[in-house]
């Protein structure tokens, strides 16, 4: 089922900040189609693992490789944030940043701003070309919104959304840039259960319907385990363990780091 | 019965108190001012006590009234209103057509009979609002829009200015060929100024800014083989027209049409831009410009596009300043401009076209009109930004996004 080689290839990768060695020799792989999921602690080094493969910090060292389907490798060390994602890799945030004075339907389409070309004389003449753009622009954007569930809030501002449909929308805006691997981070933080297992549904439609990776960063371990295939542990910057959800909870390292913290898978 | 009443009469003999002392206060600090008034030549000091009574009694009410007006407004609810009765009424009067149409062909009327039926001095301050209404207009992309406080632009009406300015006096360049050049060399300067500072935001970017704004004042007055220094470059022409004489009637109401077709001009460039990919970029920006860069935007470009989109209105004004005052000079370009611009943004609403007009009218034409208060002009004038800035935040009108309809699903339509 697995392709020679994977989506996203990580070899080595270290992050240091100032003394403090936040990720210390990271290998991981994802490979199409594939729901990995990252976890660790609080302060493990997960967010600043997303933060290096975006390119919003420049990792000390490593290689950090991607294979899009169909398309040559890339090394997307050094790459700023905004060439990653035209690369084809989009994330979210785990504190929520979303474009709080713009409409929901505004805020995907700026996320279609890299797989556009309009320009200055285009937005002052509004030519045909332009036009159609826009038009497509807003059809694509409206039919994402309403692929996660948010067709009924399409003119409302997006401070106005309610905790839960503000995830969603991140994550429509990620998709948005049509990513072939979508970074999640966090994405059940504050949800209720309800809203989680819509979530669980809405993870598992995108990878199969779209055809993309997903990378997902959580600390709900029910949603982990149900919906991964493949779990890496981080701790302390370092990875401790990697396999299947019923061997990653069976894992004395994994149980160890997480003391206190019960696994029901 | 009685306890129902006990939390508001608590509160406002709190409020009475708190008013008492502030009045207390007043009279303390005002006291050696309004008071005591000391005659040196006769040697006497005179008492001024009913003074001291009209000031406590003055800053008692005033507190009394501040301290309500703010409960009212932190008690909330009142300004969520306020704002959908603006966003209703907003959207009533851009769909309805029997509002619009007869509102709209007033306005038109009332622009274009102006000249005629107003005095030649009346004119020219229009002339001078309107100017400030495009300053504002194109500050607004770079401020309201993108987000990036610019205590520079000056400048750039300075380069338009000084462009045309010698371009006429060397060359005898005539005002119509000058202006687009006046707007692409602001626009080339924009961008200079774009590139050192790219990695700033907010208060670091101001103060470069400011540096820049300052600087080409000082260039401008200090070298003088270049710009004539501050004795500035007079007998600039104006305006020609097919190459006909004008009297100087003519020519204000000449540059009045000029300056109303370009601020026309002005408001549907913003407002296409404000809703185009470009515009959305600038927004998002502002908002948050790590999701923004995250989401696959160019911060380096979208910045530069910002900055010398902002710049070209001001060139473009500043070609008409100097055609329409014919001497120019570096003390018109001081950092108060800068400010002024700033404040009809500000005060107008960061990102609403309306808003930057209404904003530019009252702060170019209210001074103008209170010069009969002479020295209180300047303290009004404060005292009503303080006001505003107080109890709306977010500027008379704040900016509104296009709402899109979706009849069915998938089958969505954009209104215009
Ligand atoms: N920009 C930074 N500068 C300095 N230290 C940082 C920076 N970003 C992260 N760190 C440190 O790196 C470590 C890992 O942080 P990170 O945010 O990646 O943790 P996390 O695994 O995402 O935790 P959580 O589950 O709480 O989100 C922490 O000790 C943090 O303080
Ligand atoms: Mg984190």
């Amino acid at each position: 089922m697995k392709p020679t080689k994977p989506a996203l290839d990580v070899r080595a990768l270290k992050m240091d900040f100032g003394g403090l060695r936040a990720l210390d020799n990271i290998d991981l792989q994802i490979y199409h189609g594939e729901i990995v999921a990252l976890i660790g602690p609080n302060g493990a080094g997960k967010t600043t693992f997303f933060n290096c493969i975006t390119g919003m910090y420049e990792p000390t060292g490593g290689d950090m490789i991607i294979n899009p389907v169909e398309r040559e490798p890339v090394r997307i060390n050094r790459l700023k944030p905004n060439v990653v994602t035209e690369h084809g890799l989009a994330r979210t945030f785990q504190n929520i940043r979303l474009f709080h004075k713009m409409t929901v339907l505004e805020n995907v389409m700026v996320a279609r701003h890299c797989r556009t070309k309009a320009g200055i004389a285009g937005a002052i003449f509004r030519d045909p070309k332009t036009r159609k753009e826009e038009k497509e622009m807003v059809d694509f954007s409206y039919g994402l919104l309403d692929k996660v569930g948010l067709g009924q809030f399409v003119n409302e501002l997006a401070s106005e959304l309610p905790y839960g449909a503000q995830r969603r929308l991140e994550i429509a805006r990620a998709m948005a840039t049509e990513p072939f691997l979508l970074l999640l981070d966090e994405p059940a933080a504050g949800m209720n259960p309800k809203e989680t297992n819509e979530l669980d549904r809405l993870i598992m439609r995108l990878r199969n319907e779209e055809n993309i990776s997903i990378l997902l960063i959580e600390h709900d371990m029910k949603l982990v385990m149900s919906i991964s295939d493949r779990i890496y542990v981080l701790d302390y910057g370092k990875m401790i363990a990697q396999g299947t959800p019923s061997e990653i909870s069976e894992d004395p390292k994994v149980i160890k780091a997480y003391l206190g913290e019960t696994f029901d898978a | 019965m009685a306890a129902k009443w006990r939390p508001l009469i608590d509160k406002i003999t709190g409020e009475f108190t708190k008013s008492l002392l502030v009045s207390a206060w007043f009279m303390f600090l005002t006291f050696p001012l309004m008071v005591i008034k000391v005659r040196p030549l006769e040697r006497t000091i005179e008492w001024r006590w009913m003074n001291l009574v009209y000031i406590g009694v003055g800053a008692f009410f005033l507190s009394f009234i501040w301290r309500y007006l703010m409960s009212r407004k932190d008690g909330g609810g009142s300004e969520e209103e306020g704002e959908s009765w603006q966003k209703k009424a907003g959207l009533r009067i851009r769909t309805d057509k029997k509002i619009y149409l007869p509102g709209l062909a007033a306005v038109v009327a009332f622009i274009v009979i102006f000249p005629f039926i107003f005095s030649g001095y009346q004119t020219q301050i229009m002339i001078s609002a309107l100017m400030y209404v495009m300053l504002g207009l194109g500050l607004n992309i770079v401020v309201g829009l993108a987000g990036l406080l610019d205590l520079g632009y000056v400048a750039f009406y300075a380069v338009g200015a000084y462009c045309y300015a010698l371009l006429n006096h060397h060359f005898g360049v005539p005002f119509w060929i000058a202006l687009p050049l006046c707007g692409a060399l602001a626009a080339l300067f924009g961008i200079l100024l774009g590139f050192p500072v790219l990695r700033l935001r907010g208060d670091y970017l101001a103060i470069v800014t400011l540096g820049f704004g300052e600087i080409i004042r000082l260039i401008l007055e200090n070298w003088n083989e270049f710009s004539f220094g501050p004795s500035g470059i007079a007998g600039i022409s104006r305006p020609d027209f097919f190459g006909m004489e004008l009297s100087l009637r003519e020519h204000t109401i000449y540059l009045y049409f000029i300056i109303v077709m370009l601020v026309l001009f002005t408001i549907l460039v913003v407002s296409r831009l404000r809703n185009s990919r470009i515009g959305r970029a600038w927004i998002a920006l502002r908002e948050d410009e790590v999701a923004c860069q995250a989401m696959g935007i160019d911060k380096t470009k979208t910045k530069l596009t910002a900055f010398a989109l902002g710049a070209t209105w001001a060139g473009l004004v500043g070609c008409i300043f100097a055609a329409k005052t014919t001497f120019i000079n570096p003390a018109s370009f001081t950092f108060m401009e800068s400010a002024i611009i700033l404040s009809i943004v500000v005060l107008g609403g960061m990102g609403s076209i309306v808003g930057v007009m209404i904003g530019a009218f009252i702060l170019i034409l209210l001074p103008e009109y209170l010069r009969a208060f002479s020295e209180y002009r300047m303290l009004a004038f404060g005292a009503a930004m303080v006001l505003i800035m107080v109890f709306r935040p977010q500027g008379i009108i704040s900016g509104i996004r296009q709402r899109y309809e979706f009849h069915r699903a998938g089958q969505p339509e954009g209104t215009r």
